[in-house]
């Protein structure tokens, strides 16, 4: 009896765990499926036609050829910028007090409490005049000013996480100020701002917006280049080749966060 | 061999001084225990030593030598925090080898003394651990390795202990004691706990709103708690407002024949007695009080009697376990050692019935007493 009941709540709960699975990967199995398909006519459950010919064809384009290399530079110098910008400022809100500090964290926040496309209109409109349209600083700068967040809450609520007990230790054993800040405090909270920093690059990685108002005609990054190809030209099989390309850097971040998620200090550098 | 000498130390907060002109010396290889409750500065004064605080006045002396403009890193003291402080990105090995290193010893001088400090502990086998492998037990066991390995000059211990269970703090205590004596480590010791500190300590200090209310030995403590204050925080205590009517003491429920009145003749008084120094006979005229037992509490090794008197005020009695006594029985109260606090310090030791007894001799009793209530009634 017991037994029979458990089989049976076992396969209730492995259909709805199959259902809830399906319902998140069906998107994605379908990009992966069209991704593949050199032909997928209407009735068929699967493509008709399998083959890398899309792959070729998009490959061989120089707007993709370009745009791969640009998105990662354009992302990591995001990434490196806001880290120096960030992370002192991050140390300075957790450890100091100064007239206007919260007011300066919540600053950086602000930015995401307001519809965005209107903020990126005035900004191209600024960038117009200093003549900075289609170069390759104005997009750092739209999404610097757009990902700082990251790198700002993240880790000056792990700077805040650290326990000061820990810190007056090494100071008790020897440890100078600088040596305490590198050999305990950094290390206590790198696996937060490894986060930060990750979720920076992949926020500038993926940023079409503000890169496509402040950045075509010259400088097209992956996803602008996507953009492009799914409004430009009705051929499913290079959004869905694009998609898949721009999947590899979430996949190495995910696998990574794996285990930054683990940890607490993760934790609590979310919870601010 | 190293001494610690506060001269009259003070350090503020806003306005309040969380230690207010605190002196205490401390002398090599001694045991010194802070005692008192939560926000008496206790911890702010082994934060002065240990250089996390600065002090507002005064000076702080290891050895004779002032220390105050010495920065924590390069003071000859070693702390364990009641958090146990540990570094969680540390292993054991590196946690107690970070000091050393930092005073960049040769490897095989670092592994050696990090092995003693381990087997020290007991802790030998778990270096390649990291501290949350590790017990409660065993993380506090590091940070003290952590501390001694650098072979301190003063061993500063915050609440150590505390956030242990009842059977771990008492081993570790024991074993902290004996490492210790071993080493004759000058040791100051942060406690709310008073068995803790009872057990522990050469010498007690006992601290209440930043300022030291007795310095004693923990026999001293106990038997003539030099203060209200500590007559109440050290163990159990009865305490009444007393005054002085004709002749006689009157506090609470006791009646009491003032034989030396010119020593507490004036000033607010209180009468405080322990429960152990209160013996329980029949209510005869004698007695020094009557009331009527309220309840028994078991405590192991003795039992508490509550005693209810006329006038509504209660009274605790230590009990030996075989004295067959049950709630419900009226009794009378005789009192064989008491303290007289004047405006709540300096107390005079009153013993009133030491003509008779001779010594004091708590729970000996030769006359069959305890019949019930009812059989008292008849």
């Amino acid at each position: 009896m017991t037994r029979w009941r458990t089989s049976k709540d076992t396969i209730i709960g492995s259909l709805l765990l199959a259902g809830l699975v399906l319902f998140i990967a069906a998107p994605l199995i379908g990009v992966l499926l069209w991704a593949f398909a050199e032909q997928w006519r209407a009735p068929a459950l699967l493509p008709t036609q399998w083959g890398f010919k899309f792959w070729h064809a998009l490959l061989a384009r120089a707007d993709v050829q370009n745009s791969l290399p640009l998105s990662l530079i354009l992302a990591t110098i995001v990434t490196a910028l806001s880290a120096v910008l960030c992370l002192p400022a991050a140390y300075a809100f957790a450890r100091t007090e100064f007239p206007g500090r919260r007011l300066m964290l919540l600053s950086a926040i602000t930015v995401h409490a307001f519809p965005r496309f209107p903020l990126y209109v005035s900004i191209a409109l600024i960038f117009l005049s200093l003549g900075l349209i289609g170069t390759a600083p104005a997009v750092v700068m739209v999404q610097l000013v757009f990902s700082m967040l990251y790198l700002i809450w993240i880790p000056t609520a792990a700077f805040r996480g650290v326990d000061r007990r820990l810190e007056e230790a090494a100071r008790d054993v020897g440890a100078s100020q600088l040596t305490v800040l590198l050999r305990i405090t950094l290390p206590q909270v790198a696996p937060a701002i490894g986060a930060g920093l990750l979720l920076t690059f992949m926020n500038a990685f993926y940023e079409v917006e503000g890169a496509l108002l402040v950045g075509i005609p010259e400088i097209r990054t992956l996803p602008i280049v996507m953009l492009s190809l799914i409004t430009g030209q009705v051929i499913v099989q290079y959004g869905a080749v694009l998609s898949v390309m721009l999947w590899v850097p979430s996949l190495v971040v995910l696998i990574f966060a794996r285990k930054l998620f683990d940890s607490r200090t993760f934790a609590a550098g979310l919870s601010v | 061999m190293a001494t610690l000498s506060l001269q009259s130390v003070t350090r503020r907060f806003g306005p309040v001084a969380a230690v207010d002109d605190v002196s205490l010396d401390v002398a090599t290889g001694e045991f010194v225990c802070l005692l008192g409750p939560s926000g008496c500065g206790k911890s702010t004064a082994l934060r002065l030593v240990g250089g996390f605080e600065d002090p507002d006045a005064g000076d702080i002396l290891i050895d004779g030598a002032s220390t105050v403009a010495i920065p924590p890193n390069r003071r000859a003291t070693g702390m364990v925090f009641q958090s146990h402080a540990l570094w969680s990105h540390m292993t054991v090995f590196g946690n107690i080898a970070f000091g050393l290193k930092l005073r960049r010893l040769p490897g095989a001088v670092v592994r050696r003394k990090v092995g003693d400090a381990l087997d020290l502990l007991g802790l030998g086998g778990l270096e390649k651990r990291y501290p949350r492998q590790l017990s409660g037990g065993q993380q506090q066991r590091v940070a003290l390795a952590r501390s001694l390995v650098l072979e301190p000059k003063i061993l500063l211990l915050d609440e150590p202990f505390s956030a242990l269970d009842a059977h771990l703090r008492v081993r570790l205590r024991e074993e902290l004691r004996v490492i210790q004596r071993r080493l004759a480590q000058t040791t100051v010791f942060v406690t709310h706990d008073q068995e803790e500190a009872l057990t522990l300590a050469d010498r007690i200090v006992i601290m209440n709103f930043g300022r030291i209310e007795q310095v004693g030995t923990p026999a001293a403590v106990y038997d003539h708690p030099e203060t209200v204050f500590v007559a109440d925080f050290i163990g159990a205590m009865n305490r009444n407002p007393a005054r002085l009517e004709a002749g006689a003491l009157l506090a609470g429920p006791w009646r009491l024949a003032a034989k030396d009145p010119q020593a507490y003749s004036t000033g607010d008084l209180d009468l405080a007695v322990r429960p152990e120094d209160i013996e329980l006979v029949e209510p005869a005229a004698d007695v020094d009080a009557v009331g009527r037992i309220e309840q028994v509490i078991d405590l192991g090794p003795m039992r508490q009697a509550q005693i209810v008197c006329g006038d509504g005020g209660r009274v605790k009695v230590q009990l030996a376990r075989q004295i067959p006594i049950g709630s419900g029985e009226t009794v009378g109260l005789r009192l064989h050692r008491a303290l007289v606090y004047r405006n709540g310090v300096r107390p005079v030791e009153i013993r009133p019935h030491q003509d008779a007894l001779g010594a004091v001799l708590p729970f000996r009793r030769s006359h069959g007493f305890y019949q019930t209530e009812s059989a008292l009634a008849q």
